[in-house]
């Protein structure tokens, strides 16, 4: 299972707690989890990635085991750590505006 | 035993005020959406425990939300947590996309910029939805980039109605500064295939065939902040309003200027009269009296404030021309908010109820058509937009 933690705002929009679990079918890569989760929580799509383009929203990025994945090509394999789950693939809203 | 429910949208949330009929205590539930701007919220008037919200973000983009039992819960349709491992989702309730196709749509063109060179359409938020008059189910949305959206599942699924974009003046449209946002969409009463809609800054725009063509209805506006003040497109139309015993006759509050057409916008005449200015961005009109109208009029372009700290409503019961101003109970010293073009409501008891919403967080009442004036509350977020429901 890999776990993603989502910011706030997207836990509340699809009544989720802080992390959550995804059974992610072969390679774990950004757009495999993101498949995943907008599958298992289709609220979010759009709310992450364009709907149209698939691009990373710009106000959101992508870390994991202390690096930041959002300008990692979409098909790279997420590390390890994050594959195996015992680390985190960690969504994050800028910190901007009021 | 009749009762007001308030639909209020702001910067950080929806809140939703209710009291029975004689508006006098009031019951306060949110914010729901906290955090997230909510640009619109509105009720069917064929059901109205069905609502829905035009949930928004910069960071997390667009989220439509749908209540079933008049705003208790909220549910984004058709996206419920599939269980099923690999099952696709059931919905889209989120997804605006502009209809390029072939078949139904229109190429995706440009429109002016800012600095007058031409722009790609890109959507970025809902501002105004608008249920249908007689399915529960059916919904219109006004956007930015302008362009109307229609649903007739309930919010699961949206399509463009394409005609309005791609009927020839796209290209002549341009941001005002809020955004070139379609703001307004009225439904014609008497005739089920007629809408009228308003965009900053293009224009009022009309159909008589239930979307498929649109043409503009802008003929006696004159815009001075323009190339051609007199032109087809182009103008900054804040908000245009009917009284549904009459829709023939409209009113606008245009970026300057009140404005009443006798022909279904066909042609306009300015009503501004005794205004201290006729710059503002509301306008309404009395649930009972079709020639009874309100305004809130706003200093300047540059200066989104009452004139001299003033909160003042002005309501004609002419039908513009002849204005008065209404102070009891609103404050006449020091106030600096504004009334954003969604926010002033009205409902349709007896003694007809108006409402609006401040930038200050104020949600102030009349229950006596303007006559005298309390706040239901005082401290919210920035109020964007304030819609009405009379339950009977």
């Amino acid at each position: 299972m890999i776990r993603v933690i989502l910011p706030v705002h997207l836990r509340t929009l699809a009544h989720v707690g802080a992390e959550v679990a995804l059974d992610v079918p072969g390679q774990a890569t950004p757009r495999a989890v993101l498949d995943a989760l907008e599958t298992h929580y289709p609220m979010l799509r759009g709310t992450i990635r364009d709907h149209v383009t698939q691009q990373r929203r710009p106000f959101l990025r992508f870390f994991a085991c202390e690096r930041d994945l959002s300008h990692e090509p979409v098909d790279a394999p997420l590390p390890d750590a994050v594959a195996s789950g015992a680390e985190p693939l960690l969504i994050l809203g800028a910190i901007a505006g009021g | 035993m009749s009762g007001i429910r308030v639909l209020v949208g702001t910067r950080k949330g929806a809140f939703v005020l209710t009291a029975d009929g004689k508006r006098k205590q009031w019951d306060v539930s949110g914010p729901h959406f906290a955090g997230w701007e909510i640009y619109h919220m509105k009720g069917s008037p064929a059901d109205p425990d069905r609502l829905y919200a035009s949930q928004t973000s910069g960071w997390f983009g667009q989220v439509i939300q749908r209540s079933c039992d008049g705003g208790k819960t909220w549910e984004t349709p058709g996206g419920g947590v599939t269980i099923e491992p690999g099952q696709m989702p059931k919905g889209e309730s989120n997804k605006f996309v502009y209809d390029a196709t072939p078949a139904t749509g229109k190429p995706l063109t440009t429109h002016q910029w800012y600095d007058g060179t031409q722009h790609p359409w890109e959507f970025k938020r809902v501002w105004h939805l608008e249920p249908s008059l007689t399915d529960p189910d059916t919904v219109y949305a006004g956007v930015e980039d302008a362009a109307l959206f229609r649903t007739s599942d309930g919010g699961t699924t949206w399509q463009e109605v394409a005609g309005l974009r791609g009927h020839g003046t796209g290209p002549k449209w341009q941001p005002g500064a809020g955004g070139m946002c379609l703001h307004t969409i009225l439904l014609d009463p008497s005739d089920p295939k007629r809408l009228f809609i308003a965009i900053s800054a293009a224009g009022a725009f009309r159909t008589d065939d239930a979307g498929k063509t649109w043409r503009p209805i802008n003929r006696g506006l004159h815009s001075q902040y323009i190339p051609d003040p007199n032109a087809e497109v182009g103008h900054c139309v804040h908000r245009i309003a009917l009284h549904r015993s009459r829709p023939k006759v409209l009113f606008m509050q245009k970026h300057w200027d009140v404005m009443r057409s006798e022909d279904a916008g066909e042609s306009w005449h300015e009503v501004s009269g005794n205004l201290p200015t006729d710059f503002g961005f509301v306008i309404d009109v009395h649930a009972h009296e079709p020639d009874t109208i309100y305004v809130v009029p706003i200093k300047s372009d540059s200066e989104h404030y009452p004139p001299e700290g003033k909160l003042r409503v002005y309501r004609s019961r002419t039908g513009g021309d002849e204005w008065e101003a209404l102070t009891k109970g609103l404050p006449q010293r020091d106030c600096y908010v504004n009334v954003l073009r969604d926010a002033m409501a009205v409902d349709s008891l007896d003694s007809c109820g108006v409402y609006f919403g401040t930038t200050g967080g104020q949600v102030y009442m009349s229950a006596d058509a303007g006559d005298s004036w309390s706040p239901i509350v005082r401290d919210l977020p920035a109020v964007l937009s304030v819609e009405v429901q009379t339950l009977r």
